[in-house]
């Protein structure tokens, strides 16, 4: 067996080098979230009254979206070429290729909702340059991308795979959608931190449940 | 072999392999040994069963049942030990088109966790005649030179055992030669070679053992001085009712 960190820290370094050249992923995600936050910024208006209740779903329908595309993308390179079985040849633990090409994910993501957030500060006027709402956004992506790697990686080797992913995934994560809205919603309406516990509370345990499950479910949803 | 953990008598020993995907049987109670050093040609008709086989060999897909043992390691038990001990060269190259060969063949040794890269890169791409285009995008390399680097990522870990599905496809003259050559002079008897393959002439020229594959099975498993071209010929015609 290869050693764990050295091979996942190589899949990453790939699949970063990849998209520097290619920008499929980020360009992908990117678009499609913030078209999603300008129609949302007209069809709402700038109203405050408004903005700070709607502020949250806004967000959060723009990063859940926008990730599903790039979740979707992050296992086309691998299939196209025949990649993934130049993957599984190589004597890497199952779960090294599921932790490198979900950190790969979170990256990504991670990257795209950081060039989001100011455009989001911008079209709805309010900051979501806080603390506990950075802590939300994090703890919320690591729960998409370690369920969205396993269920992209199912999705692959199904004809539709455009379709299946947001079939199998979105219906999975609502927990971490719900969770993620109402923190948030207490963020930007200046809550405390013990306001909004429950709601990270259960985004945390949901992202460890994901991250035990899909690392043992991978190999078997890998393997013909 | 330098990293390679060989033992076992056998290199490849297959006991009533059967592997089904859904309603189809794919191979059916599969019998097959082949020693250290013995280079395997396998013919057989589309649908017979060669490519499934190396995929089970290769750990791609998992047996439904029987025993199969790859460089003496239990193909169910030690998956990771049977794949530092086989190179796998399929139709397909298994290079990222955006990614430059020797940035492929890196990605790959990490991948495997070798030491001394750079040497064994510079190594393999010799001898596949792969060094003048180590630097270009894989992408925009022709049919020809996607395999002689596909060629060369699967020696690069330096496997005792070589599992070829028709790895001449796509491959232009000089290719050719250059894989008979490698096949024929440098890796006979140092590498136990399973090929698949169309080419009777090529298959007869390189390997030491024949078989043909029919409806799952191998049908026909002999050695290589005990077959000329004409009895293959007939052989499989009567096996898989298709000529060759």
């Amino acid at each position: 067996m290869t050693k764990f960190w050295p091979t996942v820290a190589a899949l990453m370094w790939k699949d970063i080098l990849l998209e520097l050249r290619t920008k499929d992923i980020v360009i992908s995600i990117l678009a499609f979230a913030l078209l999603s936050l300008i129609i949302f910024n007209f069809a709402l208006g700038p109203s405050p009254q408004i903005t700070p209740v709607v502020a949250p779903g806004v967000l959060w329908v723009a990063f859940t979206f926008a990730g599903v595309l790039g979740l979707t993308r992050a296992f086309v390179l691998e299939k196209d070429q025949g990649n993934l079985v130049g993957l599984l040849i190589t004597p890497t633990s199952r779960e090294a290729i599921y932790v490198g090409k979900m950190l790969g994910s979170l990256f990504f993501m991670l990257m795209s909702e950081i060039i989001l957030l100011p455009a989001f500060a911008v079209l709805f006027n309010i900051s979501p340059f806080r603390p506990e709402l950075l802590l939300i956004i994090l703890l919320a992506t690591i729960g998409f991308a370690s369920i969205g790697t396993l269920f992209s990686a199912i999705a692959i080797n199904t004809r539709s795979r455009e379709i299946m992913l947001p079939m199998l995934f979105l219906p999975i994560v609502v927990p971490i959608i719900i969770g993620a809205v109402m923190a948030s919603s207490t963020a930007f309406e200046g809550g405390s931190w013990s306001d909004m516990t429950k709601s990270v509370q259960l985004i945390a345990v949901f992202d460890v449940v994901a991250l035990v499950f899909s690392a043992f479910a991978f190999e078997h949803v890998l393997q013909e | 072999m330098v990293e390679a953990d060989v033992h076992g008598s056998l290199a490849i020993r297959v006991r009533g392999l059967t592997k089904v995907y859904g309603p189809q049987v794919v191979l059916r109670d599969l019998e097959m040994d082949l020693s250290w050093g013995d280079f395997l040609i396998v013919f057989g008709p589309n649908g017979s069963g060669k490519t499934t086989l190396i995929k089970v060999l290769a750990t791609i897909s998992r047996p439904t049942e029987g025993e199969v043992m790859v460089a003496g390691y239990d193909l169910k038990r030690n998956p990771a030990a049977v794949r530092r001990n086989i190179g796998l060269v399929t139709h397909q190259p298994l290079l990222y088109g955006d990614m430059t060969g020797i940035e492929n063949l890196r990605f790959h040794g990490r991948m495997f966790g070798l030491s001394h890269l750079e040497k064994r890169i510079e190594k393999a791409a010799d001898l596949m005649g792969a060094t003048s285009f180590l630097g270009r995008r894989a992408s925009i390399l022709s049919h020809g030179m996607q395999k002689r680097l596909s060629l060369a990522r699967a020696i690069l870990h330096d496997p005792p055992i070589l599992l070829l599905d028709e790895p001449e496809t796509g491959l232009d003259q000089e290719a050719l030669e250059m894989l008979g050559q490698m096949m024929g002079s440098g890796e006979r008897g140092r590498r136990t070679v399973l090929m698949v393959t169309h080419s009777v002439e090529r298959g007869l020229a390189l390997g030491n053992q024949v078989a043909i594959m029919a409806g799952g099975k191998i049908a026909f498993h002999g050695d290589r001085s005990n077959v000329d071209e004409d009895m293959l010929k007939s052989t499989y015609s009567r096996f898989t009712g298709v000529a060759l």
